[in-house]
């Protein structure tokens, strides 16, 4: 059995399997007409779109595109191709008013500025981490950015220009949250979350952002099943051949650039091998890596699983609260 | 400035810092990684407060697990670096 195995799925089986889900789920559980998604032209969102476009029609599915100043505009027109494919009510709400009356560009420009202080108009930026595969190297955040002539430089960020930049930035996913669900509201639907189970798993998401959702159809699935999926279900060839990114930071940034240690496909062998007990020697093989990259990998996944259990736990009461607490778990 | 004293004034930053659990106890080897005890956020906490502490500068070569992940490995790391200056 190789690596490719492991990852398997049947892809029409599953999505057979997710729209009875969602369509309990949004119909039964939640007494909704239909879902928001939030479409941001990258494979999960799509994947999520059309999986309730098959589950509860596509007239009950809302894509909203929410771009920002940083955007890419590539982001915007494969959101809309989508859309159209499957038929989906697309509406589209520029967020960057709200971002720039709650601060987060001169919160962000105030914490870049105080690490390089000419930092301006027509300056770019992305936070990145060294590779893990290139040594024993400690996770320590760097910021790179461009100069309006193309120049680029990367410096080390300190704690507080760090937290203070990542801090700003997730303002992004918070108010793209709030739309959802302003017009699940207005519409009595619910809010579809887009997380595959590498972000899921290793907290790569915005708590009260994208980390907030009433169902979350792929959050069990590997990216690279996802991607299965999306060519069962017909997703645009445009969306399903883009590089994931995270079309956050001004600056073009890929999703290992910023979180991941590796490409998503050999991180989904990793985290599989380390959630199966697969010996990192057959890993190492399977992926072309030594035995010690591949423990590091292992090192990197325990560690952000760890770090980032707080995103994962509701509200905690100081006791239980019945006969809410009753009802949840009937729900469950 | 004595070994010690690097010891100890590492040992009682991350105690205050990082050890939220004050049933635990941490000594010298540790692994602050491997256990969680600091996270990437921590490491840059870290990082700022012994180049500032002891007006160092570490290069990117040095940001390694093997001077940072235990207080005996950080105390002889910044022993050595505060010698050789």
């Amino acid at each position: 059995m190789t690596s490719a195995d492991w990852l398997k799925i049947d892809p029409e089986q599953e999505i057979e399997k997710i729209t009875r889900v969602i369509h309990r789920t949004v119909r039964r559980t939640m007494r909704r007409r239909g879902a928001v998604v939030g479409v941001s032209g990258g494979i999960d969102s799509a994947v999520c779109a059309a999986l309730c476009a098959r589950a509860l029609g596509s007239e009950n599915v809302l894509a909203l595109l929410m771009p920002e100043r940083d955007s890419s505009a590539l982001s915007k027109r494969l959101g809309r191709e989508l859309a159209e494919k499957f038929s989906l009510q697309c509406l589209e709400e520029d967020i960057t008013p709200v971002l720039d009356g709650a601060g987060c560009y001169d919160r962000q420009l105030d914490a870049i500025t105080r690490l390089v202080p000419e930092y301006g108009v027509g300056w770019k930026n992305k936070i990145v981490l060294p590779s893990i595969l290139d040594g024993d190297r400690l996770n320590v955040s760097r910021l790179t950015v461009q100069s309006p002539s193309g120049e680029y430089r990367t410096e080390r960020l300190s704690v507080d220009q760090y937290c203070q930049l990542v801090a700003a930035t997730n303002f992004k996913q918070r108010i793209r949250t709030m739309m959802e669900y302003y017009h699940a509201d207005r519409l009595n639907y619910a809010v579809c979350g887009t997380p595959n189970r590498l972000e899921y798993d290793q907290g790569f998401f915005v708590k009260g952002g994208d980390g907030l959702a009433d169902f979350k159809p792929i959050a069990h699935l590997y990216k690279t099943q996802v991607y299965a999926l999306a060519r069962a279900l017909g997703v645009p060839d445009g969306i399903c051949s883009r590089t994931p990114t995270t079309d956050t930071y001004s600056l073009e940034q890929t999703q290992e650039e910023f979180y991941f240690a590796l490409p998503y496909d050999k991180m989904d062998v990793c985290l599989y091998s380390c959630n199966n007990n697969i010996p990192p020697q057959e890993t190492a093989d399977a992926l072309g890596l030594t035995v010690d990259q591949v423990l590091r990998v292992f090192r990197d996944i325990e560690s952000k699983r760890r770090a980032t259990l707080p995103l994962h736990l509701p509200a905690l009461t100081m006791e239980t609260v019945e006969p809410i607490a009753a009802m949840i778990s009937e729900c469950k | 400035m004595a070994h010690n004293d690097v010891r100890d004034t590492v040992h009682e930053f991350i105690r205050k810092n990082f050890v939220f659990d004050d049933t635990k106890t941490i000594d010298g080897h540790t692994s602050l990684l491997g256990t969680g005890i600091i996270d990437s956020t921590g490491i840059l906490e870290l990082i700022g407060f012994l180049e500032t502490n002891y007006n160092v500068k570490f290069h990117d070569a040095e940001l390694i697990g093997e001077n940072f992940d235990s207080i005996d490995k950080i105390t002889a790391f910044l022993g050595a670096k505060l010698n050789g200056r």
